[in-house]
């Protein structure tokens, strides 16, 4: 007897315990395979480009704050180098290194929830993520003293931070980055050489490289794919060209390979942390800027190496108080073309594990 | 009726432990068994959720629940009622019967097993000669519960958990049932208090590879980690039971851990030496052992991911199953041949045996798969 049999549709998400918020994978099954997939997004719109343009300079930095909210420092801090390339501002030196220590110690906190979810997504019933958050929890620690938020920070002002860390930011920042290296040694162990880890991710979800290179993917996602392709290192901002680190890359592109160079960076952040915290300066945090910053016509493009990949901001200005227009190059929904590439073929748990491995925020994505 | 000689009627086995002077017969014997298997499974359950609950919060470098009463032990209650007091929801489309009847069906097998565990000696509802047959057939009817549940929510994650749930019970009852030839054999009979008594060095160290054996397939059936692909929450919602809430709801949580309760009862008997242990009550040492086993199950349960679904199967197909019949070979060699030899040369052999086999496998076999062209 044959039996006859058809695909169907099954709507993964937006409501979906795996889909780190709204986000909707239109999937065709065939049985347990994946013969079709539409990504379906827009479901945390706020039109932040466009309230951008009713906004004064400063006024827009909160909203860059709701972009990616894991990773709210990169974000105001792209946006800030965006408006001082344009109004051609000087950031006085200790700015520059509590800038520095805001975005690496952003990295690690982004990179924990990355590393933690994936695992999390591929099975292993909350342990890590939770040991993971436990860091987290500590990053979030010393950026509340800091700016006094947990998750949306508003830390950084164009010219500088809002304000100096307190006296015990320092001591505290030294202890993390003394244990830090310990606890990176915990996670890789945790589920590093795991056999169903290695047999569910190895090989699962490959990217390759032309086609990495060809989506114009970035960050972590990229250099997986064995692409050494760093903003740190390949267009220098800030103060990045006086520091010592590696860029981490996988071989194949799979999602071993993405979880891995994870790890690797966060052991790279702490590095630049070290040496961040040895050569902090004394002196002024923020620039004389007006407070109705008036830049002069014209259009710029700031980038930064943000947690998720490279996360840029166009603006343009027609010397009013308000951007005449921004446009947030949001790095995960950039990976996320990448997505139909990856899982068609894959199974249901495997579509969860790849959709895990790029590591998107959807605040990013939806903008 | 060869078969319920032993089990039914006026002679009940009543062994060795239980006074002569038992008041009643059949019916009084059966009655209050039935209220205390009840009572067991349910205490039990409730005790096992709040024993996962708070041993996986001290895994994961949390508390656990700890508001509801002292220690927090009074939260499988509070969740209890809070589920009773649930609306209980239907699905449009579904089929209402079905729906309905799922979670009884996958609930009475359960408590059934029950019916043939031996708590101490001669503590049981009916000593079956066959028991263990028994168990393995009851606790497979589970399954078309949970079947009914996937195709009676009209869900599409319900149906394919269900449908992953299918086939691995299929899949897993072989090498479980191989893994408990050789207990039998050891044992020579199938009577699980006949087992107990016939353990005077427990089957784990006799049957090593047998108790792993069974260990795993029992946590593939009960669908724990890393077998809860029928449930997989990152990956399917909740499987079978998405679409059920309120006391079906309910029952399907008590069928998950009744089953866990179970297996750890059953593995128990089969291998730790039942009731059998020095100094403390016989039922006090079973009751520790059925602790020590899931706590086991759940210690798996909060450190290991999940397998994919022909991952499943190859491991049952190609790594399980030639392993329960090696070691079903070996045990038949052992007792046709070695009947009088010492039990600690049986053992360390039994250990070295299991050794070179997993490290065999683990060179010959790999979880794999890939991608399927479309």
């Amino acid at each position: 007897m044959v039996i006859k049999t058809e695909p169907f549709v099954v709507n993964i998400g937006p409501a979906h315990p795996s889909t780190h918020g709204v986000f909707r994978m239109r999937t065709t099954l065939d049985g347990e395979v994946i013969v079709d997939m539409e990504p379906v997004f827009g479901y945390l719109h706020r039109g932040i480009e466009k309230l951008a343009e009713e906004r004064t300079y400063t006024g827009v930095i909160p909203l860059t704050d709701r972009l990616d909210y894991l990773a709210s420092m990169s974000n105001n801090l792209a946006y800030v180098l965006a408006v001082e390339k344009l109004a051609g501002i000087p950031v006085p030196g200790r700015a520059e290194y509590l800038r520095v220590i805001m975005a690496e110690l952003q990295r690690i906190a982004s990179h924990l929830i990355a590393v933690g979810a994936f695992l999390n997504d591929c099975g292993a019933f909350m342990t890590p993520i939770l040991y993971m958050l436990r860091e987290r929890e500590k990053i979030l620690d010393l950026f509340e003293m800091a700016s006094g938020q947990r998750l949306t920070y508003n830390y950084m002002r164009v010219g500088g931070v809002s304000q100096d860390v307190p006296e015990e930011f320092i001591p505290a920042l030294d202890k993390f980055v003394k244990v830090m290296p310990g606890f990176i040694d915990e996670y890789d162990q945790l589920l590093a050489e795991n056999e169903i880890l290695l047999a569910r991710a190895k090989g699962v979800g490959i990217l390759p490289k032309e086609l990495a290179l060809n989506i114009s993917a970035s960050g972590p996602v990229l250099r997986a794919s064995g692409v050494k392709w760093d903003i740190r290192k390949a267009d220098p901002y800030s103060i990045y060209d006086r520091f010592e680190f590696d860029i981490p890359t996988g071989s194949v592109g799979d999602c071993y390979d993405r979880y891995r160079v994870r790890i690797q960076e966060m052991r790279q952040s702490v590095r630049i942390l070290e040496q961040a915290l040895e050569q902090l300066p004394q002196g002024e945090v923020r620039s004389d800027v007006p407070h109705l910053l008036r830049p002069p016509v014209g259009e710029v493009y700031g980038h930064i190496e943000a947690p998720k990949g490279e996360l840029g901001f166009y603006l343009v200005s027609d010397n009013s108080i308000a951007p005449y227009r921004l446009h947030i190059r949001a790095p995960s929904l950039i990976n996320l073309t990448a997505l139909r590439d990856m899982i068609i073929g894959w199974k249901v748990a495997d579509a969860i594990i790849i959709f895990g491995s790029i590591d998107i925020c959807m605040g990013e994505v939806d903008r | 009726m060869t078969v319920f000689d032993s089990g039914f009627g006026s002679s009940i086995g009543y062994g060795q432990t239980l006074p002569p002077d038992w008041p009643g017969g059949f019916w009084f014997h059966w009655g209050v068994f039935v209220v205390i298997i009840l009572v067991f499974v349910l205490a039990m359950v409730m005790g096992f959720i709040y024993l996962e609950r708070r041993g996986i919060g001290r895994f994961q470098v949390r508390l656990g629940p700890n508001r509801v009463g002292p220690f927090g032990v009074l939260q499988p209650v509070a969740d209890a009622l809070k589920v009773l007091i649930k609306e209980d929801i239907t699905p449009a489309k579904g089929d209402k019967l079905v729906h309905w009847l799922a979670p009884v069906v996958a609930f009475v097998p359960v408590v059934m097993i029950f019916a043939v565990v031996p708590f101490q000696g001669g503590a049981l509802l009916a000593d079956l000669n066959i028991g263990i047959l028994y168990v393995v057939a009851i606790s497979s009817v589970t399954t078309v519960g949970i079947f009914m549940a996937g195709w009676g929510s009209n869900n599409k994650y319900s149906l394919l958990g269900a449908m992953r749930q299918v086939a691995s019970v299929v899949s897993y009852e072989i090498p479980v049932v191989l893994s408990i030839i050789g207990v039998v054999l050891l044992a020579g009979s199938l009577s699980l208090s006949q087992i107990v008594l016939a353990q005077d060095i427990p089957f784990i160290l006799l049957q090593p590879l047998g108790f792993l054996l069974f260990f795993i397939g029992g946590c593939a059936e009960i669908n724990r980690t890393p077998f809860d692909l029928m449930e997989a929450d990152s990956e399917i919602v909740a499987g079978f039971h998405t679409e059920y809430s309120g006391m079906k709801f309910a029952l399907f949580y008590l069928v998950e851990y009744a089953e866990a309760l179970a297996i750890s009862a059953i593995i128990t008997t089969l291998f730790l030496g039942g009731w059998r242990g020095p100094v403390l009550p016989p039922f006090l040492w079973f009751l520790i052992k059925v602790l020590a086993v899931f706590f086991l199950i759940f210690w798996v349960r909060s450190t290991i991911p999940r397998i994919r679904v022909d991952q499943l199967m190859a491991f049952a197909w190609k790594c399980l199953l030639p392993l329960a019949l090696i070691n079903l070979l070996i045990t038949g060699i052992e007792v046709l041949v070695l009947p009088e030899a010492l039990p600690w040369t049986i053992i360390f052999l039994n250990l070295a045996i299991m050794a070179v086999l997993i490290a065999l496998w683990s060179k010959l076999f790999r979880l794999g798969g890939g991608r399927v062209e479309v």
